[in-house]
């Protein structure tokens, strides 16, 4: 961009457990005045490791054991504690993922500002509104009164991006700033980040698991893999020719609602701190990975011009990213496995009775995929809940393979309770942590198809490999399981009970991208093999693209807009829709 | 060979390797255990090897430990090591005997109120609430004058006021387990209550469970004792250890070791249970 020496200059910089396993192993990176650098990986690539340590923090249990880190021509690592605390806020800041935990829950913000004006210049509490003013907050006494609970999540994030920007630092590190938050809130932060770089020529690092939302506001981009920088080029030409097989996996894994296809998802998982293997990191997935990529660590090569480098010595036989294979959408014409009709539902609380469903009526067809899609707290999750009996609903009536599905569990005969069937959002949480796999699995059979123990645990194995596992798990304790095993696992137990109906809550919002890519397909094929109903239920308009037939979008409690997922996705009706769909981060370049 | 493989069957793990894996990994575990080892084999096994009646007097009050009485006489001039090692059984019996009741009750009662979403967990709260309103010395000392004096209504006693802090622990462990995607699982499988309780919840909080009923106990173990000193509980001649440092007390300067030495036992024993609890509350699968 310019010639001037970088404002952000990092080299070698090395992180490591106290056992002396590395986390981050010899990056590289530099951050020219004006200019945003994303920093993509999955969990564990070591991305947040070294967003902290351009502040010169390590977390718990870590230690920076080598590089340099320089910021407008200062070295950062090596300080002492009251020298590391000068420089942050002044010279570089962090915005934190989860506001709702970084802010002080018994400081009104406008005191938590305060606090950091106060480390470095004189507090004014005119200058102090005029932060809050300047991320687009209400620049009031009143305002500046308020404690953080009386914010919204988005409100929230613009605190903490208020008070980073407090003493005018020439870096601003960002590191997940809109993961957990709704789409529309994570566009105005978003479009809040490029108004500060227009306006005021902020330099940022923007740490995210999504590259589609950095696609959205950076200029270049990092792609982290196992602690090491694997690619590193300018947004656009990393996105139409990635050149490191696994930024090609990546992208070829990232559902687009604005090109609704069919996802190639990578092959595993990305390797955890300890277990990563010699040689190229990425190798055991690589689908063109030679001999020498299990023996030799790859080093950086420049392509074509020097901004675009890549850590793979085959990166001339990368085929470019397919992307666009249409997912042929046969219409479901079968009948109905699920009938709902004027369902309502509320909860009650020490604040009285809340509707979260009000007039919810749909079919889900035998082999059909039906979306639920909605922003949190639509009630989504509540219609959910209902329909397999988790949650009383205050009317409407469920009619399930044509016969009457009574609202209690305990009305409810073993065939029906068979027949429709919950996954749940945390994958972490939906396993018995104190029984073995083949366990969990063996108990619907036994309980809901009248199967003997014996009998049960016969179908283990096969019901493993449906969701394309190794039998030998069964013999495994959940936490022996990555995230994205679990899920799988969790899974097959709801096909153990041989479901009509499958009800999908989120399961994929906990993992990885590239995880999130193969659970999808399973579940696709699953559908397509058995003949499964599917009622998924999700805020990504991303992941509705790439498995539902049909779609249902929710705007509190209330279905606003039905339809075909390709129409409604690309010409909504609904205004809410609208803005959902506009909101929704998209590949499609810029 | 695939078929085999297919069919899933449970792994029995061999019961050296499960004590082994249960075994506590830290040195203050490790010191919990043999302490308590050591002061349960005392309290057990000492009554059937004690070298004289425990309750005959066989010398002068307060003498000095000699080669025939390696810890001295007491204030009645009976045998010290004798008194000693018949002394435990009482404290570590009727201390159980309460855990025991009192967790019997308490977990029932946690464990419905934590699961149950109905009627039943306000009203079993609101009456645990009712208990924990007596301040618990004087609701002991009341009941111990209302059964006159006597071990038995010190046991029930004690028990009663360990049951309100037990319902509020299972129950609080319960109800964040019955959030959890495998408890909704079962019940939506219809899975009746006993079922989810006894093979989704309880092996899931059987840890803090055990570690909080250790403690329990060694409080127990000091509420009795504390009460048998204050002459409520256990009447002279028995022998037991929280008896011994009270009718010794007036000697301590002429042999020390006739209160001394059940003080230490007393202590070794809840000190042992603590570390062993810690140990077993910090320990990860």
């Amino acid at each position: 961009m310019t010639d001037e020496t970088p404002l952000l200059e990092v080299s070698g910089l090395r992180i490591a457990l106290a056992s002396g396993t590395p986390i981050v192993d010899g990056v590289d990176l530099t951050l020219a005045r004006g200019e945003i650098l994303g920093i993509v990986g999955e969990s564990g690539s070591g991305k947040t490791t070294t967003a902290l340590a351009l502040l010169g923090h390590a977390q718990r249990g870590a230690e920076i054991t080598g590089g340099s880190v320089r910021v407008a021509g200062r070295e950062v690592l090596g300080l002492s504690r009251a020298e590391r605390r000068e420089i942050r806020g002044k010279l570089i800041s962090y915005v934190p993922q989860d506001a709702g935990q970084a802010l002080n829950p018994s400081l009104r913000i406008a005191d938590s500002v305060t606090d950091v004006l106060r480390r470095h210049r004189e507090p004014a509490p005119a200058a102090v509104l005029g932060l809050l003013g300047s991320v687009d907050l209400p620049a009031t006494t009143e305002f500046g009164r308020r404690l953080p609970h009386q914010l919204s999540g988005g409100q929230q994030q613009r605190v903490t991006i208020a008070i980073s920007l407090a003493c005018e630092p020439p870096v601003i590190v960002m590191d997940e700033p809109t993961t957990g938050l709704d789409v529309l809130t994570q566009q105005s932060v978003l479009d809040e980040i490029r108004r500060l770089r227009a306006e005021r020529g902020a330099s940022l690092v923007y740490v995210s698991h999504d590259l589609a939302v950095v696609s959205q506001i950076a200029d270049r981009v990092a792609v982290m893999y196992a602690g090491r920088i694997v690619e590193e080029g300018p947004i656009a030409t990393l996105m139409e020719r990635p050149r490191h097989p696994y930024t090609r996996g990546l992208l070829q894994s990232i559902p687009d609602h604005r090109r609704p296809a069919r996802l190639l998802p990578m092959a595993g998982s990305a390797p955890g701190v300890e277990e990563r293997p010699d040689g190229c990191a990425f190798a055991p997935r690589c689908p063109q990975a030679a001999d020498d990529c299990r023996t030799t660590p790859p080093v950086l090569e420049s392509v074509d011009f020097e901004r675009h480098q890549v850590r793979c010595p085959h990166w001339e036989l990368t085929p470019p990213a397919t992307l666009g294979i249409p997912r042929d959408r046969t219409e479901v014409t079968a009948g109905p496995a699920l009938q709902v009709r004027g369902l309502r539902a509320s909860h009650k609380g020490r604040g009285g009775t809340v509707v979260v469903a009000e007039d919810i009526s749909f079919d889900v067809r035998r082999g059909e995929c039906l979306a639920l899609v909605g922003e949190s707290g639509s009630g989504k999750t509540t219609i959910a809940r209902c329909l397999v009996g988790l949650h009383l609903p205050d009317g409407g009536s469920v009619r399930l393979r044509d016969a009457p599905l009574p609202a209690r569990i305990r009305k409810r005969s073993a065939a029906q309770r068979r027949g429709i069937q919950y996954v749940f959002q945390n994958p972490y949480q939906s396993l018995n942590p104190r029984r073995r796999i083949g366990e969990d699995l063996a108990r619907p059979g036994h309980v809901l198809r009248g199967l003997s123990v014996a009998e049960a645990r016969a179908e283990v194995g096969s019901l493993l490999e449906r969701v394309q596992l190794s039998p030998r798990l069964a013999d495994r304790y959940p936490s022996q399981l990555s995230g994205g095993e679990r899920q799988r696992v969790a899974i097959a137990r709801a096909l153990a009970a041989r479901p009509d109906v499958l009800v999908c809550d989120e399961v994929t919002s906990a993992l990885d991208v590239s995880v999130q890519a193969a659970i999808l397909e399973a579940l696709a094929e699953l559908r397509d093999d058995l003949g499964v109903a599917l009622l998924f239920i999700t805020h990504d308009l991303g992941v509705v693209s790439g498995v539902a037939d049909r779609v249902l979008v929710l705007e509190g409690g209330r279905i606003c807009e039905t339809g075909p997922t390709d129409s409604v996705l690309r010409t909504p009706e609904h205004p809410y829709t609208q803005r959902l769909v506009a909101a929704a981060p998209t590949l499609a370049a810029r | 060979m695939s078929a085999l493989l297919k069919t899933y069957s449970p792994r029995r793990v061999p019961f050296g390797a499960a004590l082994r894996r249960r075994t506590p990994k830290t040195l203050s575990g490790r010191i919990g255990l043999a302490l308590l080892v050591l002061t349960l084999t005392v309290a057990l096994l000492g009554p059937l090897c004690t070298p004289y009646s425990p309750d005959r007097t066989v010398g002068i009050p307060f003498a000095g430990p000699t080669a025939g009485h390696p810890l001295g006489l007491d204030f009645l001039g009976r045998d010290v090591l004798s008194r000693v090692l018949s002394g435990g059984l009482s404290v570590v019996l009727y201390a159980g005997v309460a855990t025991l009741a009192a967790y019997a009750v308490g977990l029932t009662v946690g464990l419905l109120a934590g699961y149950s979403r109905s009627w039943l967990e306000p009203l079993l709260m609101r009456l645990t609430d009712v208990l924990l309103a007596f301040p618990a010395l004087v609701f002991l000392l009341l009941l111990a004058t209302a059964f006159g004096r006597g071990i038995t209504g010190v046991v029930i006693a004690t028990a009663l006021i360990q049951l309100p802090p037990i319902v509020r622990i299972v129950r609080s462990a319960a109800l964040e387990q019955s959030l959890r995607g495998y408890v909704e699982a079962a019940v939506a499988r219809g899975e009746g209550t006993l079922s989810v309780l006894r093979r989704e919840i309880l092996p899931n909080i059987a840890r803090p469970v055990a570690a909080d009923a250790g403690l329990r106990f060694s409080w127990s173990v000091l509420l009795i004792a504390g009460v048998n000193f204050l002459g409520l509980g256990l009447q002279p001649p028995a022998a037991d250890w929280g008896l011994m440092v009270s009718e010794n007390r007036g000697g301590i300067a002429l042999n020390p070791s006739s209160m001394l030495v059940a003080a230490a036992l007393l202590g070794a024993l809840t000190l042992a249970i603590n570390l062993l609890g810690d140990a077993l509350a910090g320990g990860t699968e």
